[in-house]
């Protein structure tokens, strides 16, 4: 009986065919996806990086919920051109607690990975208000109404805790004291030494320039301000960790 | 109803609050349609024969959301050459540009899998739909997570996973009724009165169970609150990403490609009155495509922070998957031989063979920027928006498109469609569209790839980036253009369908018989 006769006998029944596409299906994802898991090797040893302060995490929710990533990326491909462009090329573990992943797939917009210090927070705030402002060329929508939105951090713990469940290494007082630590960020005279203690390089201010309340806004430049910042290059060994 | 008024409630965010809302508002118009809908005919007339009512009821929303999908596009892409035409925050274009990639893909698309693969299932197996009422569970469900998803995006609630953008609870409601569908597909085939499975059969099996999968796997993740819309994907990094676009280009290759192939094998060979081709290439072809397509997904992260083996992995795998796709291209377009007549005489056979012949430019056009040097000029760009479209507006929306021409006239008991002469117009019209849309994206996406890396002789970046921006702007207005010219043949055939359907027939020179078109000999 040759091979094509053999393959009536699927052809006849369709349990045999639902259960041979599914495990063809699954060999590519088993073999492919799940070693990087086990790996070692997958994700560099670097030193700096940190969870997300809460200002941080929620000025990173808002990014996702605005789309940003869809015109946005944030990886930095390791070619001349866009390490002169954007900064070092990113490395895997530049991203190790970003619960999703924000690499992006198209480039509207430059590559985000870096750009925390770059411009001032005047400029973010400007630049999100009215982006043609300070880029004439942009093509960039107006996010003047983050500024206007006041942050609702009710759930802040709740959401440090369901990153910490997925594996962020969030501690119980990080989770205890965030939205003091968040209110903490975001206004100037506050004592943030608890707060730097726990987030180091975190940027303190009042990003907005609205002292009176603490804004979507607030939490956006936060977080913009903050990427690609956390990761000593000084002591990060490119061959060692190379894959 | 009233659960989800609870919930809107109980929310502890206003995004969650709304959108509960929403569904109480759609539950509670669902009931009143329901309650004022006649009662079923009882009997056994009502339960032999064929269940069309899905298959009816389909037909019109893929048209419908197949307009409103074209027709998001053409705003998102008109955003991008006028950015004053964003209204935020509800419509600006982050938001805009997730509605318009689920409302095709998954409104449109999705509707138009579900509907062929109930007409065709039947058809195939001379057996009823298994599950009587469950096959109007898996419709209109699916249709609930349709909007819900939709609403969802408006109001900012996305997971950021392209093509997977609604949140936990959305995500839940697919699944049972993926199950759902799974059962009366299955079912159906279990019940056949023929001995053979058709193929069309074994590519739609393939895209239900496959997408069943991926989409379980993908969204996995962990709420803040289950009274709140906001969840924490269970993987991180580079992990996520790869699980991502495992996910995301099997989006592409068990949705839009299997399940539609499943689509070519019916309604092509059926218009053409040709059997198909080849009975060994669709077994070989279908194994082999199942089973190379999974690995492509790290394609679209070449270059990024995924581990070398992983994207050298991904690339030969798409390399390989030219073949198989070629072997489905093949087999449609063979199975034309000795009907090839038709072309001429046909525009429903037009309209499937150009669907296939994109096919097969778009699957060889993937596996060129699948290579890793080509990928380092094309990612990021434009070019993948342009090899997309030729995808989703030539093969997709195409095939379906053919489909539907094929089954109304069936559906309702009607001699023919209202007019051929705009199944014509529709063909021009779209094809131009893609042929404009494709080209210049090609040119926009290769440009700002070469400006981006272009250096003067001393050694300088030449272009900064918002130059490369401004350089973009001739060529979104005229992508837009391609838009129109598809949405347009997309109003052309829904006004044809609405015809047909009220039993109208258009008094139009008839199209040329093949006597009339003997060439001189």
């Amino acid at each position: 009986m040759s091979l094509i006769e053999k393959h009536g006998i699927i052809e006849r029944n369709a349990s045999l065919l639902l259960v041979g596409s599914l495990l063809v299906v699954c060999i590519g994802g088993l073999v492919e996806v799940t070693p990087l898991f086990f790996f070692q090797n997958t994700i560099e040893k670097v030193e700096g990086m940190r969870p997300y302060s809460p200002l941080e995490l929620a000025g990173r929710d808002i990014y996702i919920r605005e789309g940003c990533y869809v015109c946005h990326s944030q990886m930095i491909r390791p070619f001349r051109d866009e390490v002169e462009r954007y900064g070092n090329y990113s490395l895997a573990a530049e991203s190790m607690y970003d619960h999703p992943f924000q690499w992006g797939s198209k480039r509207t917009g430059p590559d985000l990975a870096r750009v925390g210090g770059r411009y001032s927070n005047e400029w973010q705030v400007q630049h999100l208000t009215n982006p043609r402002s300070v880029v004439p060329e942009s093509i960039m929508p107006s996010y003047a109404f983050l500024a206007k939105a006041t942050l609702d951090y009710d759930t802040i713990g709740g959401m440090l805790q369901a990153n910490a469940t997925v594996g962020v290494p969030y501690s119980q007082e990080m989770i205890d004291n965030a939205a003091n630590d968040l209110i903490a960020q975001a206004t100037p005279d506050a004592d943030s030494s608890a707060v730097a203690a726990r987030y180091p390089k975190a940027v303190f201010g009042d990003f907005d320039g609205d002292s009176q309340r603490i804004t979507e806004m607030d939490a956006l430049v936060a977080y913009l301000q903050m990427l690609g910042t956390l990761v000593n290059f000084d002591s990060y060994d490119a061959q060692a960790n190379y894959r | 109803m009233v659960g989800a008024f609870i919930m809107s409630a109980l929310a502890v965010d206003d995004a969650f609050r709304i959108h509960m809302g929403i569904l109480t508002l759609i539950l509670g118009i669902g009931v009143v349609v329901a309650m004022r809908l006649p009662p079923p005919i009882e009997g056994a007339a009502h339960s032999a024969g064929y269940m069309d009512g899905p298959v009816r009821v389909g037909s019109i929303l893929t048209m419908f959301w197949g307009v409103i999908g074209f027709t998001v596009g053409l705003v998102a892409a008109l955003q991008l050459a006028f950015p004053e035409l964003n209204f935020g925050p509800w419509l600006n274009f982050g938001r805009i540009r997730p509605l318009h990639t689920s409302a095709v893909i998954f409104a449109f698309g999705g509707t138009a899998l579900i509907t062929t693969s109930f007409y065709v299932v039947q058809r195939t197996t001379r057996a009823r739909l298994f599950g009587g009422d469950l096959a109007w569970f898996v419709f209109w469900g699916y249709q609930l997570f349709i909007a819900m998803a939709a609403t969802g995006y408006l109001l900012g609630i996305t997971q950021s996973r392209e093509y997977a953008e609604p949140e936990w609870y959305v995500d839940i409601w697919l699944t049972l009724v993926w199950v759902a569908y799974l059962v009366v597909f299955l079912g159906t085939l279990l019940k056949r009165k023929e001995p053979h499975i058709y193929v069309a059969n074994w590519f739609y099996l393939a895209f239900i169970v496959t997408v069943a999968l991926l989409h379980v796997v993908n969204n996995l993740a962990v709420p803040v609150s289950f009274f709140g819309s906001r969840s924490y994907s269970l993987f991180s990094g580079v992990q996520d990403a790869l699980t991502q676009w495992w996910y995301g280009h099997n989006a592409v290759g068990f949705f839009l490609t299997a399940g539609f192939l499943g689509m070519m094998y019916y309604y092509l060979p059926k218009q053409a009155e040709r059997p198909v081709y080849s009975y060994r290439l669709s077994i070989i072809h279908f194994w082999a495509l199942i089973f190379l397509y999974i690995w492509a997904g790290p394609h679209h992260l070449h270059y990024t922070a995924l581990p070398d083996w992983a994207q050298t992995l991904g690339m030969v795998f798409s390399i390989m998957l030219w073949m198989p796709s070629w072997g489905g291209m093949i087999n449609g377009l063979m199975t034309l031989r000795g009907a090839w007549d038709k072309m001429r005489t046909d525009p429903i056979i037009r309209m499937m063979v150009i669907a296939v012949a994109f096919y097969g430019m778009s699957t060889f056009e993937g596996p060129v920027m699948s290579i890793k040097s080509v990928n380092a000029l094309s990612h990021y760009t434009d070019w993948t928006i342009g090899h997309v479209h030729s995808g989703a507006l030539g093969w997709v929306g195409m095939i379906s498109f053919g489909a539907i021409y094929f089954m109304v006239p069936r559906l309702w008991g009607r001699e023919r469609l209202y007019s051929l002469r705009m199944v014509n117009w529709h063909f021009w019209l779209a094809t131009l569209g893609i042929v404009v849309y494709a080209a210049v994206m090609w040119v926009s996406g290769i440009m700002q790839g070469l400006m981006w890396r272009e250096y003067d002789s001393q050694g300088f970046l030449v272009y900064s980036f918002a130059e490369t921006v401004a350089a973009m702007h001739p060529y979104y207005v005229m992508r837009a253009v391609g838009g129109l010219l598809y949405l347009a043949g997309g109003l052309v055939m829904a006004f044809n369908i609405a015809m047909t359907i009220a039993g109208r027939v258009r008094t139009e020179r008839p199209m040329p018989t093949p006597a009339q078109l003997q060439p001189a000999e």
